[in-house]
């Protein structure tokens, strides 16, 4: 690919982009939004994280060395999984093993499928390849996994009477909660296949565009856009089933009984951690 | 009477319950159980009453596991039950909850649910017949029936895994007075035919002394009365046992 295919951005036009925060600035003080302060702080965030970023991402990918691309995937998942716990609304102790570990199945596996089988990179860790899929892979999952957790533990504080009969009847916590499994899992699953109805005709993916701007013809970008949907399909549905399981792990007791945590809400945080130090 | 019969069917021994409620933002550790004990004989039908708030809900659902003691032991048959596979527990102590708890499904779906987590064949109209219910609802969606038939399905459903004893928190409060009788007229026969035995909470004392053999009474999770319905109905042995019964106690007990 020709390097000076695109348009490079200098120091300059960065400046002049500037001038878009002033028109959103017009904006909220002609309207008395009071939302200048808050757009100041966000178009300095957005420079400082963007170009942090950049220059990290530069330096790994001049050194191509696989073990800093190994150290960035594990911190980008670490921070995924605290994301996952962070959305959260009832209790949240126990979550970030089950995140850690969901998010880590389900983007390993389908990374290691796109890199060795699909696109059979050669080296395997050249970050070019493996930072943004792993990347997309990633925040993929973290919703799923978000939404999954989220989603049963409102479904089983819903059911709670029908969890119960069942396990009343001797029923094992996993069987109890089956229908919950099933809504939350479906609920997980439902944004990534949207978005694949709607690709192309409603949005253009960011991936897809990125590459047409760098030079790459539109042909080949919907290939790798076909690869990278079906791909996300794939991670969402493992970390979904993976978080799924092992949030049941924690919103039942070892003696298939529901555990006190999803009434009492995130107090119970508070006090598992008092009680810890007694 | 033989030797196994002298085995209570269930047995507690010095049982108490703390649990975290939550008070304004924070939880804080509530005595709900405070050291109860005493035994009720297999084929005995018991009425655990008190005021509301009592530990009544939470002492029922101790003995199948739905919620463990803090300290103190339950026995089954003479068997500590922390003891045994939780899934077995419930198996043989069914439990019946307030308002029907329908699983998804038919009425057939509700009866064999229990029998075939097992594996073990079940003929879900035997059952409808048991509790008074006309074996052509098998086929019917369990929310198509009424709330009373519902009740029945529930306990129909707890008889399929042929238990021996059946817990009952307060299953005609949500019944008309009809219907609640008729409930209560089930039980007492199932306790005949089977040779079940029965604890019942329930805040209607004309139940009560209608089918139980044996009374508890619970009052801030302390046992202050306990022995055979008769005399207790009589005359309690307690101020506080004859002030409930006159209806004149509030939730704290006093």
């Amino acid at each position: 690919m020709d390097a000076n295919s695109y348009i490079h951005i200098s120091n300059m036009d960065l400046l002049i982009a500037l001038l878009f925060i002033a028109i959103s600035g017009a904006i909220s003080r002609w309207q008395k939004l009071e939302l200048e302060r808050d757009m100041a702080v966000g178009t300095i965030r957005a420079f400082a994280q963007l170009l942090a970023v950049g220059f990290v991402l530069q330096q790994l990918f001049d050194a191509a060395r696989w073990y800093w691309v190994v150290l960035a995937l594990a911190i980008m998942t670490t921070v995924a999984a605290h994301n996952g716990v962070r959305r959260q609304t009832g209790a949240k102790q126990g979550l970030f093993t089950v995140m850690m570990a969901a998010i880590a199945t389900g983007a390993s596996i389908t990374l290691i499928l796109v890199i060795g089988v699909v696109l059979r990179v050669r080296p395997w860790y050249m970050p070019q390849y493996v930072i943004p899929i792993a990347g997309m892979i990633l925040g993929n999952c973290m919703n799923g996994a978000a939404l999954v957790v989220n989603r049963l533990h409102s479904e089983l504080t819903l059911r709670r009477n029908q969890v119960e009969a069942a396990l009343a009847l001797g029923a094992p916590a996993k069987q109890a909660a089956s229908e919950a499994m099933r809504e939350s899992l479906r609920a997980a699953m439902m944004p990534t296949i949207n978005s694949m109805m709607t690709v192309g005709l409603v949005h253009l993916p960011g991936m897809m565009t990125g590459q047409m701007i760098s030079g790459t013809s539109p042909l080949d970008a919907v290939r790798y856009q076909i690869v990278v949907m079906l791909m996300i399909a794939a991670a969402t549905a493992v970390t979904a089933m993976t978080a799924a399981f092992g949030a049941l792990g924690v919103f039942f007791t070892p003696f298939h009984q529901l555990s006190p945590r999803l009434e009492l809400g995130e107090a119970w945080d508070a006090y598992t951690h008092d009680k810890s130090k007694h | 009477m033989d030797s196994m019969t002298c085995v209570p069917a269930i047995e507690l021994n010095r049982v108490s319950m703390t649990k975290p409620v939550l008070l304004g933002n924070s939880l804080t550790e509530l005595d709900i159980i405070r050291d109860v004990s005493f035994s009720v004989p297999e084929g005995e039908i018991l009425a655990l009453i008190g005021p509301s708030g009592s530990g009544k809900s939470t002492l029922m659902r101790m003995i199948n596991r739905m919620e463990d003691p803090t300290s103190g032991q339950i026995l089954l048959f003479g068997s500590d039950i922390s003891g045994l596979d939780v899934r077995e527990l419930r198996r043989r102590v069914g439990m019946v909850s307030q308002t029907p708890a329908l699983l998804p499904g038919k009425v057939s779906d509700n009866i064999v649910y229990g029998p075939s987590l097992r594996g073990e064949p079940c003929n879900p109209e035997e059952y409808l017949e048991l509790v008074g219910l006309e074996p052509e609802l098998v086929s019917r969606p369990a929310s198509s029936l009424s709330v009373g038939q519902q009740q029945r399905m529930c306990i129909a459903r707890a008889l399929a895994n042929r238990p021996n004893i059946l817990l009952l928190d307060e299953p005609t409060s949500a019944l008309d007075r009809t219907a609640a009788r008729n409930i209560i007229e089930l039980i007492c026969n199932l306790n005949r035919q089977l040779g079940l035995t029965v604890i019942i909470v329930t805040h209607v004392m004309e139940h009560a002394q209608a089918i139980a053999t044996r009374v508890a009474m619970l009052v801030g999770g302390v046992l202050i009365e306990e022995g055979a319905a008769a005399d207790f109905f009589e005359g309690p042995k307690t101020q506080i046992g004859h002030r409930f019964l006159k209806g004149e106690l509030t939730e704290d007990g006093r």
